[in-house]
């Protein structure tokens, strides 16, 4: 794990280096080199399986992080890729040109955190959310209750007790 | 080049739909092909799909905004919803995150618990498969006695956790409760016949001439698709490369069981309908061996402090485990608060169902396309969470 982490950090900008686990670590690399940074653990560091990608909003520091996550199946380690983001300006480089399932990742994180990755197919196309009109549903600043609230019409409840529905039916003179 | 398919131009293909020749067909969302709801936009060129868009959404019940706002113990509930035919490996992966981040050692008879509910949950979960599997190449019968054979394993389940369906067995810190009295004699006679069955289903699959003839060369993986598409599991042990979770990085006491990786070469369904059945005889010789040495007694749980109050530490891990369908993983991170600040579920799903799908249709049958789909093992619900 060092050893991978040396490595990267002698040819890459590297903050925040942290092991979690024997076989887990993770750490922040600059917006710029990250496509550079996971092409070169896919050719030459053998990380050739993307696990995941996904991101979480710290909606205090204003900031998206997003995880890459890569799996080497030779040395059955993962190892997670870092970038923080503006939240103003979540553009990020597309590396569907890596892995094929990328873009579906890359589809569904534009969909539900308006992180945009200009050039990769089909990325603006609704995925899981189709005729969704409002603001990208998973950012924290998103309240559900209000959206649904001033959405969808309220109905009334109408719940019938199932004796007095009988009494009705059977004893209608009552 | 087959004259079917539409001339390419810039590397895209090019078609009028107006010209008759060409024809757009909806797929589900509900259909043979996917336990769950899951629809294919095809356009075919006589009975041969040339493009192949999937459609998912109908499922979705947004798991991961919820757990946002709920406490890590109110999230038990939830996790289990996601996978509904196999859901222990959510609550396994859900209480080992939490269990990591928290620093909490389980008790060693909970993890020979926690396999044991695993590997019924893997055979359960084959039993639903094959019965889809072999219905979607015209053979019912065999669908008939698979989906009736799986409600002995969850009565099984019924018997150790209460439930049929969602257990939520493994709590955070180890499991619910122990064997009850009698259930390892129920467990060899529900196994026994479950190995008699599946003999006679390989006598009716393997050596049907119509499966073999509709499943030899559907939906080939050739070795340069498994790196691109992320593809994992049985999936990718039918084209004949040996990977397994459970052997590569062992949890649980997978390591202290004896097994080998099941493998197949010719990476076509057939192949991967094979490795999945040699892995329902795995499975239930791995539950014989956990029921003979496992420890009769101990403690079930570690006492966690108040779980409706729980803080747990900043910070992240990513756990997996080997589902049905290959990796399964969980990645949470904590902001030392008493929620989640993030779960990010990974199905296998996610890569089998859309992307390699969407490549692998092309050139296949109208009336083959629910055999490929249910021979990647897709559960939708995993995609959209």
């Amino acid at each position: 794990m060092n050893k991978i982490y040396e490595d990267l950090s002698s040819r890459f900008t590297l903050s925040d280096y942290h092991q979690q686990r024997d076989n887990l670590a993770f750490v922040t690399v600059e917006k710029a080199q990250l496509v550079s940074a996971i092409t070169y653990m896919r050719d030459y560091l053998k990380f050739t399986h993307l696990v995941l990608m996904t991101s979480v909003d710290w909606l205090e520091q204003g900031k998206f992080q997003l995880t890459y996550l890569l799996h080497n199946y030779e040395l059955h380690v993962n190892f997670g890729l870092k970038v923080m983001l503006d939240r103003d300006n979540a553009v990020m480089d597309t590396i569907h040109h890596l892995w094929g399932h990328a873009r579906v990742y890359q589809r569904e994180l534009h969909e539900m955190f308006g992180i945009d990755f200009p050039g990769s197919p089909g990325v603006n196309e609704p995925m899981i959310l189709e005729s969704w009109q409002g603001p990208p549903p998973m950012r924290r600043d998103f309240d559900t209750k209000k959206y649904s609230e001033e959405t969808f019409d309220h109905r009334p409840r109408q719940h019938v007790e199932p004796e007095d529905y009988l009494r009705q039916n059977l004893y209608p003179e009552d | 080049m087959n004259d079917k398919y539409p001339p390419i131009v810039d590397g895209k293909s090019v078609y009028d739909l107006d010209s008759q020749k060409y024809l757009k067909m909806w797929q589900g969302p509900q259909h043979p092909g996917v336990t769950g709801n899951m629809s294919l936009e095809l356009d075919i060129s006589g009975d041969q799909i040339i493009k192949c868009n999937t459609h998912v959404g109908y499922l979705h019940r947004g798991f991961e905004k919820l757990m946002e706002r709920r406490r890590y113990i109110n999230c038990f509930p939830i996790v289990c919803r996601i996978c509904v035919p196999e859901p222990d490996t959510n609550e396994y992966l859900f209480a080992a995150a939490t269990e990591e981040l928290l620093g909490v050692e389980i008790p060693e008879r909970a993890k020979w618990l926690r396999t044991l509910d695993l590997e019924l949950s893997r055979l359960a979960s084959f039993f639903m498969w094959i019965g889809g599997q072999s219905g979607a190449f015209g053979s019912g019968t065999v669908a008939q006695w698979s989906i009736a054979y799986r409600d002995y394993v969850l009565d099984l389940f019924e018997e150790l956790t209460g439930a049929r369906i969602y257990h939520m067995y493994m709590i955070p810190g180890g499991v619910r409760g122990g064997l009850p009295e009698g259930w390892i004699q129920h467990a060899e006679k529900v196994l026994d016949g479950a190995s008699k069955l599946l003999d006679e289903i390989y006598y009716v699959t393997f050596h049907n001439s119509v499966f073999k003839s509709r499943a030899k060369g559907l939906g080939i993986i050739t070795p340069d698709l498994i790196d691109r598409f992320g593809v994992v599991g049985p999936n990718v042990r039918g084209s004949g490369i040996a990977r397994d979770l459970r052997k590569d990085s062992p949890y649980l006491v997978y390591d202290q069981l004896d097994f080998n990786i099941e493998t197949e070469t010719a990476g076509d369904t057939y192949a991967r309908t094979l490795v999945r059945w040699k892995e329902m005889h795995q499975s239930i010789s791995l539950i014989r061996q956990i029921i003979m040495l496992m420890p009769k007694s101990g403690p079930l749980y570690t006492t966690l402090p108040n779980v409706l109050h729980l803080k747990v530490p900043a910070g992240e891990t990513y756990v997996k485990a080997e589902s049905t369908r290959g990796e399964y993983g969980y990645y949470m991170v904590s902001d030392g608060s008493e929620f989640p600040r993030k779960v990010t579920v990974r199905g296998p799903s996610y890569s089998h169902g859309m992307a390699l799908l969407e490549h692998l249709a092309v050139g296949v049958n109208i009336a083959d396309t629910h055999g490929l789909m249910i021979s990647l093992h897709t559960y939708p619900p995993e995609i959209e969470r």
